[in-house]
């Protein structure tokens, strides 16, 4: 058995895979449902209307979608230049903590001029947060997914140190949470009687102005010349250390937005279980988009849907909502495996004996 | 083998190839880049399964697919580029994967004495215990033959065998193979350099696009002929212009001295060169003895250590992109690798090394219709053939990437011409065609007033192209002297390491 490139690919030939790979995740859950002793169709016809089905469910899966928007964009750039950065996690709680620090109330200013630099904050703590891996895996070669990954634990209990400690919130009745951001500083609803904010405009924003960078400057054609063939890039004339540095601010950057924005339009304080993974699902649906800004976008809303979808249905008929990750993982694998036998093709030859 | 037929999608690499081969005899396997040959050694090899066709090796039909069952049968190959590990001995590179995973113990005597015996019976002298770091190209080659060899091989195949050796080490290895084939060994030759062909082989069969075109028995034809039957065409290469005189030297555009620099695995040390306007200057040498490394530098890649360098009189710096701005048109060795992002549309790859430049941008934005009507006019002016502006890079065969990197470096978006071409293997793997395009540019750019160095490890092009000639070898580079005041014999010593082993001096000379 072995693998041979495909000399041409038609976009039939994409459509077919995608289809192949939806119905792959489809049968996968479908066993595990049956599995669960639960009637599969309506149980993923709950999961559907769960997340799509009503103004209510919408607004809770576009809510969900907003950190998970950021935090694929975070992992779409960074992956286009090869920067594996895993931190996206790490990198958002940093950006939440830089947020209240400086919205809690702590500096007295113009609530838009406060605002602003409350982004500028979280953004900055995120980039930072990046910026110390990719500057050795720069100088010395040190492998960034082992680096950033750990960060996001040793980040967790810094921010657990925080809570508990310089930060914490002494009304909150000795729950570890943070001090709440000024009311002024908070993003307004989108719509009436639901949580979907307006960071749903920043989130998409963040996209297109992603997508316009890659696309049409010339830091986007290193970002992608690097992540492409760095050797090439390098002889063409490609700044190596400074695109890459860029592109850790700007990855740490959108992730440390990601915490900011969730402060700001939902939680409102930080705490310890604010992040059910949003950093490491903004891998999946980096990889899931194909690694185009503007396909993050759809990505998240589908995952965010899935995820929301799951409990909704869970709270229904009681099959597990862990059924929602067993989906997105699977979606991942398949879309993967998709994409490398649009590329490939498996070929079984007769193999004599040995 | 009979009637060999293997397609890869819409291209049919090998059509109905029949190969007879005899013990005792040297077949050459002559045909252009593209032509099938790797293929069908591959299907020999049980690399890749035929789509038609079977093999039969001494009666017996060897199942397809099956790299175990072609060693069984007595099929060796040695690969141009060696698969040898480095940090073993010649003994243990000769018994990996000899001997079962389940045995606990290695019996090491007993395959040295083996070892020692093949090579004895074969003239293939080495040291079994040397490490193969610490060989010499040659050397490797030798082991490589031996591994075969001590696998009981009775068919070898060679590709491309003296693709890194100097003409002395060539006619060894001739040796070698003359005597093997005495032994019965028979040998599959793969080459497109007809000299050694006519040299070596007993028979001749002549692939191109695919299908044999021609079988003959080698004191039947003759060079002109293989050469028609290669190209389809009597297309033969440029010929050398005779006489021309050059006081380039006088006031040179390119000037390099005391020049030092680490490249790792070897190193630069006191290299010193002048190119005039309107010069080439080849630098022949074994591949590996510092002649990328200099590209490299003179490239703005790789930093030297000591050393200066300068255009028309001014110090180059030291980064790319003000290299670049110099007037620097650079041709790497590795196309695919270093040459261009194959990922990226053909347009951006045009426009690469401007890209940061006014033309082409402004504060950071990209003058997309400026950048795209630019590289629209390289294409047409370079005639790169299957080329669209949104296209990947990767999609173009390797003559037509070449002729987008030269249209790159020689229409500069700039509109300026270059002043100094630093070209490195610029033909390697190209058809003839192509060779002569690329070939007829270089000369076209020089007679422009571009200084132009030329590295090539084909000896042939460098005494095609070249005005003056030096030899590269373990770092140095020996004098540069008249194209004509060298022979081949002299350039082979120089290329063996013995740089001053030219009789007449003075020739010239630039360091």
């Amino acid at each position: 058995m072995r693998l041979e490139a495909r000399a041409h690919i038609t976009s039939a030939d994409v459509l077919r895979a995608g289809g192949l790979a939806l119905l792959a995740v489809m049968a996968t859950a479908a066993a595990l449902v049956a599995a669960a002793g639960a009637p599969v169709a309506q149980t993923f016809s709950l999961m559907a209307s769960g997340a799509f089905g009503s103004v209510f469910a919408l607004s809770e899966t576009f809510t969900r979608a907003i950190p998970l928007m950021l935090t694929g964009l975070a992992a779409t750039v960074a992956f286009k230049a090869r920067l594996f950065n895993i931190g996206a996690e790490g990198q958002l709680y940093a950006g939440a903590i830089a947020a209240v620090a400086v919205g809690g109330g702590a500096i007295d200013a113009p609530a838009p001029l406060l605002f602003a630099l409350m982004l500028l904050a979280a953004a900055l703590a995120g980039a930072c947060l990046l910026l110390g891996p990719a500057l050795m895996k720069l100088l010395w070669g040190v492998d960034e997914v082992v680096s950033t990954l750990l960060l996001n634990f040793i980040v967790l209990l810094g921010v657990g140190a925080l809570l508990d400690g310089p930060m914490k919130d002494a009304t909150a009745m000795g729950w570890p949470q943070s001090v709440a951001l000024l009311g002024d500083l908070e993003l307004s609803k989108l719509v009436a009687q639901t949580r979907v904010h307006t960071g749903l405009l920043w989130s998409t924003g963040a996209a297109v102005a992603l997508w316009v960078l890659l696309r049409f400057t010339t830091l986007g054609f290193d970002i992608r010349a690097l992540g492409a063939n760095s050797r090439a890039a390098a002889f063409a004339g490609v700044p190596v250390t400074r695109t890459m540095v860029m592109v850790a601010l700007l990855s740490g950057g959108l992730a440390g937005l990601a915490g900011a924005i969730e402060v700001a339009g939902r939680t409102s304080y930080v705490t310890l279980d604010m992040s059910p993974g949003y950093g490491y699902t903004g891998i999946v649906i980096a990889m899931l988009a194909a690694l185009h800004p503007l396909a993050v976008v759809g990505a998240s809303v589908l995952v965010a849907g899935v995820l929301v979808g799951a409990d909704s249905m869970s709270r229904s008929i009681g099959v597990p909502s862990y059924l929602a990750d067993v989906v997105v993982a699977s979606a991942l694998l398949a879309v993967l495996t998709a994409s490398m036998l649009t590329r490939y093709r498996l070929r079984f030859d007769r193999v004599g004996r040995t | 083998m009979q009637g060999i037929t293997r397609r890869f999608g819409d291209l049919v690499a090998n059509d109905d190839i029949s190969l007879a081969l005899h013990a005792g005899e040297v077949l050459a396997l002559l045909g252009e880049n593209g032509a099938g040959k790797s293929t069908l050694m591959s299907i020999l090899f049980g690399h890749y399964v035929a789509d038609a066709g079977t093999i039969e090796v001494f009666g017996r039909p060897l199942p397809p697919g099956d790299t175990r069952a072609a060693l069984a049968a007595g099929v060796g190959m040695v690969h141009q580029h060696f698969t040898l590990a480095d940090n073993l001995t010649v003994l243990d590179n000769v018994m990996l994967g000899t001997e079962g995973l389940g045995r606990l113990v290695t019996r090491k005597a007993a395959a040295l004495a083996r070892l020692r015996e093949v090579a004895q019976g074969s003239g293939l002298a080495v040291d079994p215990l040397a490490r193969v770091a610490n060989l010499s190209v040659g050397e490797r080659q030798r082991v490589e033959i031996l591994k075969a060899l001590y696998r009981g091989a009775r068919v070898l195949v060679l590709d491309e065998p003296t693709a890194v050796l100097t003409p002395q080490e060539s006619q060894s290895l001739f040796a070698t193979l003359r005597q093997l084939v005495r032994q019965g060994m028979a040998v599959i030759f793969i080459s497109h350099k007809l000299d050694e062909v006519m040299d070596i082989s007993r028979r001749v069969l002549v692939l191109r696009g695919g299908r044999v075109v021609a079988e003959s028995a080698t004191a039947d034809t003759n060079k002109a002929e293989l050469a028609r039957w290669m190209v389809g065409q009597s297309v033969i290469g440029l010929q050398r212009e005779a006489g021309r005189v050059n006081d380039a030297t006088a006031r040179p555009r390119l000037s390099v001295q005391g020049l030092d620099a680490d490249g790792g695995r070897v190193h630069l040390k006191n290299v010193a060169l002048d190119i005039g306007a309107g010069e080439i200057l080849g630098i022949a040498g074994v591949s590996g003895n510092g002649q990328g490394l200099l590209a490299q530098v003179l490239s703005g890649v790789s930093e030297p250590t000591r050393g200066t360098i300068q255009i028309d009189g001014v110090a180059l710096g030291g980064h790319v992109p003000s290299v670049v701005a110099r007037g620097v048109a650079r041709v790497p060795e590795d196309r695919q690798a270093v040459g261009v992002v194959g990922d990226l549309p053909i347009w951006e790859n045009l426009c690469a090394e401007a890209l940061h430049t006014p033309t082409l941008s402004r504060l950071g934005w990209v003058r997309r219709a400026a950048a795209q009507a630019y590289a629209r006019q390289v294409l047409q002016a370079f005639d790169v053939r299957g080329a669209t502006l949104e296209r990947r890079t990767r999609a173009l065969s390797g003559g037509n990437m070449q002729k987008l990197i030269l249209g790159r470096v020689l229409q500069r978006a700039d509109g300026t011409a270059p002043r100094v071409i630093v070209a490195h293997q610029p033909t390697w793997g190209l058809d003839i065609g192509a060779v002569n395009f690329v070939h007829g540019r270089l000369r076209a750019a020089r007679d422009a007033g571009a200084a132009v160095l030329l590295i090539s490890d084909d000896l042939d092009e460098i005494e095609l192209l070249a005005d003056r000639i030096a030899v590269m070898s373990h770092g140095r580079l020996g004098p540069a002297r008249a194209a004509e005041a060298w022979t081949r014999e002299q350039l082979g010593l120089a290329m063996a390491g013995e740089l001053d082993a030219h009789p007449r001096s003075a020739v010239g000379a630039a360091s």
